[in-house]
């Protein structure tokens, strides 16, 4: 049996042939969290935005199979994967500035998907959203539903996000960089509150991320990517005690840590980069052969 | 607005190269255009009155847009009548400009009492209906090349000043502003070396727009009879009468309306133009 | 000492609580700060968002101007001294910005963001000392024509650092200048600054969300926290035994890359 996502050799390239994806392939099964890691433009925030089909428009699926929850999302009609996506799977986004609308109150906002696009009543969806408030741990959650979302913290605001994304009890959910924009203590929170709703609702999570520390705490298996291009597939104990790739043990070496009182910072060497470059090289060679 | 740097890797040169040309074009024909006129475009010739253009049958030669109804050459009013237009567009243009971009600047940028009290009264003057404040102005100090220049300026200098002070509040908020403060530089300084540069873009495409509006306010004012005086060759002038007769003779009337419709467009696409050919941050 | 600062004050006002008529409310951001900065010390800052940390920067080197208290630099009092005179003491103190996009301006090549302080300052030999400073953060010489834009982001805040450190100040405040930047050129950057701190002699105060990367750099740090100073301690000591309990909230929330790390 395939698991819940399973994303088979996908290439994204932009419009004029440059590629952005090269050949992905990652399983995320029912319950599990998978992390996705690299650096600035490795191409670790497409493959969630492939997988939802919110590419930017310059943008395409050059090849390669999205499967989730046995149907391969790239061999049915649009219209149709739309559907599919929105029924299985939800998306905690970056920024809690401006994910939310700044002119709707936050009830409305929770309530609207499930209305509009699930069909339920207004009154069930209400409930929902109140049982949803209170599970990501928000006081007073019928007053926080009459609030407009400038009239409460950042933290408060993922909180809501976190909640609108479990909403409609989706299978996956894609988080991306969902605790970059707070403070660590407020991360820490955040961190915890994915992590028990994950576990709570079973869902299969794909979580985004540059930070190898907060990968360390949330996911069972992680992606190092470079230049789209997956280098290193790994579970997570594994990858933390005996990373395998060049790339992947340069960057575990440049990630700063307070622990370490002597220790240098070691940028990652130019060898690694030139190494890692070649192999996107020799890719690419392979690939339009 | 539109994000240009979605555009940055379209070929941007045709656009550019077809604004400039018509513009390049008609400066000459403005310049030379003692020169070039077939006709002198004021004289009348009623027996020659409603000639064709040159392709149509019953035509003179001589007369190669066909003449109006009182015998006038098409062709002659019409490059004549570029001479005023383009005066007016770089004029009024440039002096509007000077001026709202100017104390958009300085309301923008050093903020507090000096922009409160700019941005007041560009309030106040916005209240004016503008085409009313134009004809009471020109009904004031009568016709003739100034007052259309005043008008314009009168009327459109808050555009500049509007636009260019929000454009200067985002820069000033940049911290390459705190990091000319902290360098050492006088607040004139920073103005003129790191705002200025910043905003000039924008400027310059609210400049060539500037002159594109000049150009119909031009027209406007001569088709209501409130341009010079209403022999002389304006393409307003020229619509307004061609209206009257353009079941006879439309060549009158469709010349200079095109004349008219392809300056105005010329000077707004090259202000586009010229913003993705050189600006350093968009190329 | 490089700094004394004193009992510092600073409130501002809140334009959006302001009422119709009459003044706004003032909101205290900086509650009674009083801190040294030695000759030659590295101090880190630390805080949170909203912490004020950054206002204290830009209160340091007189962007802003305190309500209360006093600023000396190097035996000047330099609280409530007007720009004009301060502008030729400017070039004693400097700045790093956090975001290098915004703080080199777009439409100037680097040799003129460089030089621009240094022509403003009256120095000679303009194009060598832009040379100099490329080849003091390690870029080639080359770049000095290119445009922000041009360069990556590691690159961009070299030239932000090439900026401050091309006029030899006394003092450079660096505010979470590799917040920004992906873990392999945050450690470039951070290795530069140390080589340069100890070359130029430079008196630094680093600004920081992350104690991560400021327990390399600093040899003191002190904590902030909604406008106050909860600790000041040497780096080893408050690494070790951290005394307020908000040090220890953020020491505790930090996730190091190490999955045996106790997070609960």
């Amino acid at each position: 049996m395939r698991p819940f996502l399973s994303i088979r050799n996908l290439s994204v390239a932009l419009k004029n042939g440059g590629l952005i994806l090269r050949n992905v392939s990652l399983d995320v099964a029912v319950g599990k969290v998978h992390g996705l890691v690299g650096e600035s433009g490795a191409g670790k925030s497409m493959i969630g935005k492939s997988v939802l089909g919110t590419l930017p428009r310059a943008l395409q699926i050059t090849g390669g199979e999205i499967w989730l929850d046995g149907v391969d999302l790239l061999s049915i009609p649009p219209a149709q994967r739309r559907k599919r996506i929105g029924a299985t799977a939800a998306l905690i986004p970056q920024d809690p500035l401006t994910a939310l609308n700044p002119t709707r109150r936050i009830g409305p906002q929770i309530t609207r998907r499930l209305v509009d696009i699930l069909g339920w009543t207004k009154a069930d969806a209400q409930a929902r959203a109140l049982e949803l408030l209170e599970e990501v741990q928000i006081a007073d959650p019928a007053r926080v539903m009459r609030n407009y979302p400038h009239e409460l913290s950042g933290g408060m605001r993922q909180r809501i996000l976190i909640a609108s994304a479990f909403a409609a009890k989706p299978k996956l959910i894609i988080a991306d960089e969902p605790t970059t924009a707070l403070d660590v203590t407020v991360q820490k929170q955040i961190l915890r509150l994915i992590a028990d709703m994950q576990a709570r609702h079973g869902s299969a999570l794909l979580f985004v991320t540059h930070d190898l520390g907060v990968v360390s705490k949330v996911c069972d298996a992680l992606s190092v990517l470079y230049a789209g291009k997956v280098v290193e597939d790994a579970q997570m104990r594994r990858f933390f005690c005996r990373p395998v790739h060049p790339y992947s043990r340069a960057l575990l070496a440049a990630t700063p840590t307070y622990t370490n009182p002597t220790g240098s910072l070691m940028p990652v060497p130019q060898s690694v980069i030139d190494a890692v470059e070649r192999e996107v090289v020799q890719h690419d060679r392979r690939w339009r052969a | 607005m539109r994000d240009a740097r979605g555009n940055r890797r379209q070929p941007i040169g045709l656009r550019l190269w077809l604004s400039g040309g018509w513009l390049l074009i008609l400066a000459c024909a403005a310049i030379f255009a003692p020169l070039i006129a077939p006709q002198d475009p004021l004289a009348q010739d009623l027996f020659s009155g409603r000639l064709p253009p040159f392709w149509e049958s019953g035509t003179e030669p001589g007369f190669w847009l066909g003449t109006d109804s009182l015998g006038r050459d098409v062709l002659s009013r019409m490059l004549y009548g570029a001479r005023l237009a383009l005066i007016v567009a770089l004029v009024a243009g440039t002096l509007t400009c000077i001026i709202g971009a100017s104390l958009g600047l300085i309301a923008g940028y050093y903020r507090g009492w000096p922009d409160r009290i700019i941005s007041r009264f560009v309030d106040i003057w916005m209240a004016f209906p503008p085409v009313l404040f134009a004809i009471l102005l020109i009904a004031v100090i009568g016709t003739g090349l100034t007052s259309i220049i005043l008008a314009i300026v009168i009327i459109d200098w808050t555009r500049f000043a509007r636009v260019i002070r929000a454009e200067a509040m985002g820069q000033g908020a940049m911290d390459y502003v705190a990091s000319a403060q902290v360098a050492g530089r006088t607040r004139f300084g920073t103005m003129l070396t790191e705002i200025l540069p910043n905003v000039l873009p924008t400027i310059v495409a609210l400049l060539t727009l500037e002159m594109g509006i000049a150009v119909i306010v031009e027209a406007i004012l001569s088709f209501v009879n409130l341009s010079i005086s209403t022999d002389a060759p304006t393409w307003g002038g020229m619509i307004s009468e061609g209206r009257t007769s353009v079941h006879q003779a439309w060549w009158v009337l469709v010349f200079p309306l095109i004349t008219l419709f392809l300056t105005v467009l010329s000077f707004s696409q090259l202000g586009e133009g010229l913003k993705d050919r050189f600006d350093p941050v968009l190329r | 000492m490089m700094y004394r600062i004193e009992n510092l004050h600073l409130s501002l006002p809140d334009m959006t609580r302001k009422p119709l008529l009459g003044a706004a409310p003032r909101i205290e951001i900086l509650k009674s700060l009083t801190f040294d900065v030695p000759k030659g010390a590295v101090l880190g800052i630390v805080g949170g968002s909203g912490s004020g940390k950054s206002t204290l920067g830009r209160v340091m080197l007189r962007l802003l101007e305190p309500t209360a208290g006093s600023i000396v630099f190097d035996g000047t009092d330099i609280t409530h001294t007007d720009e004009v005179q301060l502008r030729p003491m400017r070039r004693r103190f400097q700045m790093i910005f956090q975001d290098p996009m915004s703080s080199l301006n777009p439409r100037r090549r680097v040799d003129g963001i460089i030089g621009g302080p240094l022509r403003l300052h009256g120095l000679d030999g303009l194009r060598s000392r832009v040379d100099e400073a490329l080849d003091m953060v390690g870029l080639p010489r080359g770049f000095a024509h290119r445009y922000p834009h041009e360069l990556s982001g590691g690159q961009r805040q070299r030239v932000g650092i090439a900026r401050a450190i091309a006029l030899r100040p006394d003092f450079i405040l660096a505010d979470e200048i590799v917040s920004g930047l992906d873990v392999s050129s945050q450690a470039q950057v951070l290795n530069l600054l140390e080589d340069l701190v100890r070359e130029l002699g430079l008196t630094l105060a680093f600004i920081s969300h992350d104690l991560s990367v400021i327990r390399r750099l600093c040899s003191r740090i002190i904590v902030l926290h909604q406008g106050l100073i909860v600790e000041d301690a040497e780096t080893a000591e408050l690494f070790t035994s951290p005394k307020a309990a908000y040090t220890r909230e953020l020491l505790q929330a930090i996730p190091l890359p190490d999955p045996d790390q106790p997070w609960d």
